[in-house]
Order: C-alpha cells, then structure tokens, then sequence
C-alpha cells in the first residue's frame, strides 16, 4: 500500500529509524524504568528528564484491529489496522498493521512480532502472527 | 481526583435563552458565513433579543483548523459581519468537544463578562468534499518523493493507513465485541433510530425509511463499521443565545436552564493510549457531570448523545449511567428502550447519522427543542404527558468530550 510518512524530527527520528538492524526501541525513563510512548521530553510518571532509547523484545499482543475497505487512498486493497500492546509494558500501544495474515485468522489477545517495512529513510515497525516465517 | 465540591456549580447561572439554525442540506452551495448569520439571526429573534444585545460570542473550532468545510467561519468574521459591539468573544478547537463553545459562553456569562453570547457552530463539509467523498483526516495522497511527511499525533496513525476517526472509533467496536459481546445488530439499533426519528424532522438528510435488513446489508467502510454507522457531511449552521438565568422571565418560551457541565479528562488525551479502549474521554465527562448536580440518570427524559459514528453513541449511554459498562447492547437491542416512546428516547431529530453532521450543536438544538416542547411531530411525550424536563447532551469520542445537563425552567 501507498504509505504516508512521518517527519524525522528530533525527538521521534530514533523511533521511526530503529527497525534499520531490525530492532524496535522505545524512549525509556533510566530513573524509574518506565517506557513512554510516544516519545515526550520528560517521564510523565516520575518527570525525571534522564531518558534514552532503549531495545524491546518485538514481541507483543493484539488489543483490538479493523479491516479497512474504504479507498481513503485510491486504489488501496484491504488492509488490516491493529493496536499492539508491547509486551514489556502493555499500557504502550502501538497503532500498526498486522501483514502475512488473513483478516479471519486475526483475533485480539494474538500474540505478534515486530516486522519493518522499509520506505524512504523511515522503518515502519508492522506486526505479524508469533511464529510465522 | 475531583475538584472540592461548590455550593452551586455556576453553570446554573446560565440559560440557553434562543435557538436558531439556517437551512440544512447535502449540496447548499453557500458559504459558511452566510448559513452562520441566518442561524444567529434566528437564534437571537428567538431569545427575543435585538442584534445590538448581543455582547459575546464563541465558536467551535475557529480559524484555521481542520479539512475544508470543517471549521466554519472565525468569529472576528461573523462580528463583523453582524456589527456586534462585544464585551467577550472566543473560538477554538480544544477542550471539552464541540460544545467546549457553550460551556465557555455559559461560565462568561456566570462571571459578568458578557450577558447575551452567540454560540455557533457551522459546517460546510457537504459542499466542500462534492462529489469527491469523504476524505481521510489526514489527507489523501500517496508515498514517496514530494508528498509532505506528518508530524504531530497524525504521524502515530497516518503511516498505517489509519487515516480516519472511522478506524480508530472501529478499533473501539471491536473490543467492545470482544470484551462484551456487542454485535452488529444492536450497533445498528443506533442508526435505525435515528433514521426513524429524521423521518420527522423536515431538516434531516436522510428521511427514506431503513430496516435492519438495510443496515446489514450496506458496505463495510472498516469492520465492523458499516456506512450507516458514520453520520453524513451536510452544509448547515447552528447558533443558540447563552444568557445569564435572570432575563429567563422575559422569555416567551421556557429557559433552558445549564444544570451541570461534563468536562473532566482523567485519562491519557490519546486514541491508542487511552487505558480503556471501550470507553475513552466520555467515561471521565459522564462522571465529571453528575458529581455536579442532584439529578441522576433517571431524571432524564430525553438524551441526545453524539454519533458521528454509532459506535460513539453506546459509549456515552454507558458513560452517562444509563446502563451498567458493557450493557449497552443488550440496552438498545431490538430498539424499544431509546425510541420516542421508550424509557430513554434517544437522537430524536435523526442525530448526525440521519439529520446530518452538525457536528454536536445539532444534538444541543434538539435537546432545546424537546425541553420547550417544539417537536411537533417528534416531541416527546413522557408517561403521564409530562413534556421532558431533563436533557443529557454529548458531544465528541475518544479522546474528546463533553457533557452536559439541560433542564426547563429554572431550578
């Protein structure tokens, strides 16, 4: 599908370049170890200001999705919305697409892995079924 | 947490003292600030007031915000438009959703610095998309070299597709499948009734009959919504004259009092964040409403509750009391409960989903309507032929919301 693209400012360009060695990496709070997402200038739970991108495993969950049919962009085939929680904090949800999956085989509580989609100089983090090749 | 309790909460000070709204429709072809002055120009002859009372206004969104037809004209515009001499003007697209606009009127005038605000809100979204359809939030267009990149919250959602509160607000649909068993036929419930109700309202949009049967059949914008479950553009303006409760007497029609305002957001101000995806903003300015007033969910007669798409509509009916969290299906099943006769007579003028997106200040037209017992054909008649006396008004989803309380007569 035509993809639309985020700006790599400052603050988010780690997180929309970290699928490049096919790592997902959340802006984490080295004060009280809390993920914050998306990515702000301090830890809303403790306010510490000293935060750092760091590693998550990819691994995560299906909270909820949608089969989009509507031609928001022309000419554009159905394609599956989900939120993803990340599993190690699952209060962060990811707004992504699930890929290499029919949507009748899609279920909440699906456990997914990250998987990049490469466009331009950004690394879309998707997600597809745990397990699949 | 709340905030320390009031002796009267000052919204009461205020009334909804006219209500005006300009002619409705798909294609109407006029700007927005001609339908706005037609609405205001009602609004005020109906508070019985001359345009030279008038010394406030508000508007929601104001200037710049939105995709063309969304926002309506700015108020600067309409002032000087109508010659108004103001004591207090505002306009904007954040706070408490589309009605942000009638609670700033309302706590204006509580405070003395104005005495008669017009509010308005004015869409032209039918003329401005065409025949073109309804575009994404975001925009349409493709990848690649050329094509602008997105910053700001639009660039959590936008690089997947995700382009429309249609998405997010079905995301919300299907855990509510999932953690309660919603299912289609009772989300279709909500727009049923609302096609039901526009056949009575000479403005509405869509007036031709629909069955259950019709719903179901219509094609899937993004499961498990249907077309039907999204309201539909039109061109129109709403305005009503927010007064201070003392001039109520002079009315020739009840005043519409502001019992209680719903304004709290508790949670993360996100769609994908929010930490409960079933119901988002309104669980917190359901709440926020009734801790300010007496009244409960049983007191109201009539509920006028936002569908910009259907999925919303149940969320407040739970938000608001009107059942127990994740009863709502079973609630509007087979329809009785929310119908003009029913224990909860619901979107009474069609809603957006039939009477047309108004975005909000339709809702808070009709509610008006239902409490000074104008609905000719659609009023409301309660058990006993009591007209109604209490109506709950909801504006917005997700992340976004607002509430309040209206009743007839001062209390």
């Amino acid at each position: 599908m035509l993809r639309l693209l985020p700006r790599l400012s400052d603050d988010v360009a780690f997180y929309w370049t970290s699928g490049e060695d096919g790592v997902l990496r959340l802006l984490h709070c080295n004060a009280c170890g809390f993920f914050i997402h998306p990515p702000g200038p301090l830890c809303p739970r403790c306010l510490s200001r000293d935060l750092a991108p760091k590693e998550v495993s990819g691994s995560g969950h299906v909270e909820t999705f949608t089969v989009n049919y509507q031609q928001w962009i022309p000419g554009s085939d159905a394609y599956i919305i989900a939120w993803v929680s990340i599993d190690e904090q699952p209060d962060v949800r990811l707004t992504t697409n699930l890929v290499d999956v029919e949507p009748e085989e899609v279920h909440i509580g699906m456990p997914v892995r990250v998987v990049f989609e490469h466009a331009d100089d950004v690394w879309l983090p998707l997600f597809t079924p745990e397990g699949a090749s | 947490m709340s905030p320390p309790p009031v002796e009267e909460p000052l919204e009461r000070r205020a009334i909804i003292s006219g209500i005006g709204q300009s002619a409705v429709g798909r294609r109407l072809g006029r700007s927005d600030l001609d339908l706005t002055v037609e609405a205001a120009l009602a609004a005020i002859a109906d508070a019985g007031l001359n345009r030279d009372d008038i010394d406030g206004i508000s508007t929601y969104p104001g200037m710049g915000v939105g995709t063309p037809g969304f926002g309506g004209p700015p108020t600067p515009d309409v002032q000087d438009a109508m010659g108004l001499s103001l004591n207090w003007h505002d306009g904007g697209g954040e706070g408490p959703a589309q009605m942000r606009a009638v609670m700033a009127a309302a706590l204006a005038v509580a405070a003395g610095l104005a005495r008669h605000v017009l509010v308005y809100r004015t869409v032209t979204e039918g003329t401005a998309q065409g025949t073109r359809g309804r575009p994404g939030i975001g925009g349409s267009g493709g990848g690649g070299g050329g094509v602008p990149r997105f910053g700001g919250f639009m660039q959590w959602s936008l690089p997947f597709g995700a382009v429309s509160a249609a998405n997010w607000i079905a995301m919300v649909g299907q855990r509510r499948m999932h953690e309660f068993g919603l299912t289609r036929e009772q989300l279709g419930q909500i727009a049923v009734n609302g096609r039901r109700n526009a056949a009575l309202n000479p403005k509405a949009i869509y007036t031709e009959p629909m069955s259950m049967d019709d719903y179901l059949a219509a094609r899937i914008i993004t499961t498990p919504l249907c077309l039907f479950d999204c309201d539909a553009p039109c061109d129109g303006s709403t305005a009503v004259i927010v007064s201070h409760r003392d001039v109520a007497g002079d009315l020739d029609h009840p005043a519409v009092q502001i019992n209680a305002l719903g304004t709290a957001l508790r949670g993360r101000p996100s769609w994908d964040q929010f930490d409960d995806m079933t119901t988002m903003a309104a669980r917190d300015a359901g709440a926020s409403m009734w801790e300010r007033t007496e009244l409960t969910p049983a007191d109201v007669d009539t509920a006028q509750l936002y569908d910009g798409f259907s999925v919303l509509t149940i969320v407040w009916l739970e938000a608001l009391g009107f059942c127990g969290r994740g009863e709502s299906g079973p609630f509007i099943e087979g329809g009785a409960a929310i119908a003009r006769d029913g224990v909860l007579p619901l979107n009474t003028a069609g809603g957006q989903l039939s009477g047309g997106r108004l975005h909000g200040f339709g809702l808070i037209h009709e509610a008006c309507v239902q409490l000074r017992g104008e609905g000719g054909g659609r009023q409301v008649v309660r058990p006993g032929g009591r007209v109604p006396e209490v109506a709950a008004v909801a504006n917005g989803g997700g992340p976004i919301a607002g509430t309040m309380l209206l009743t007839r007569g001062l209390s």
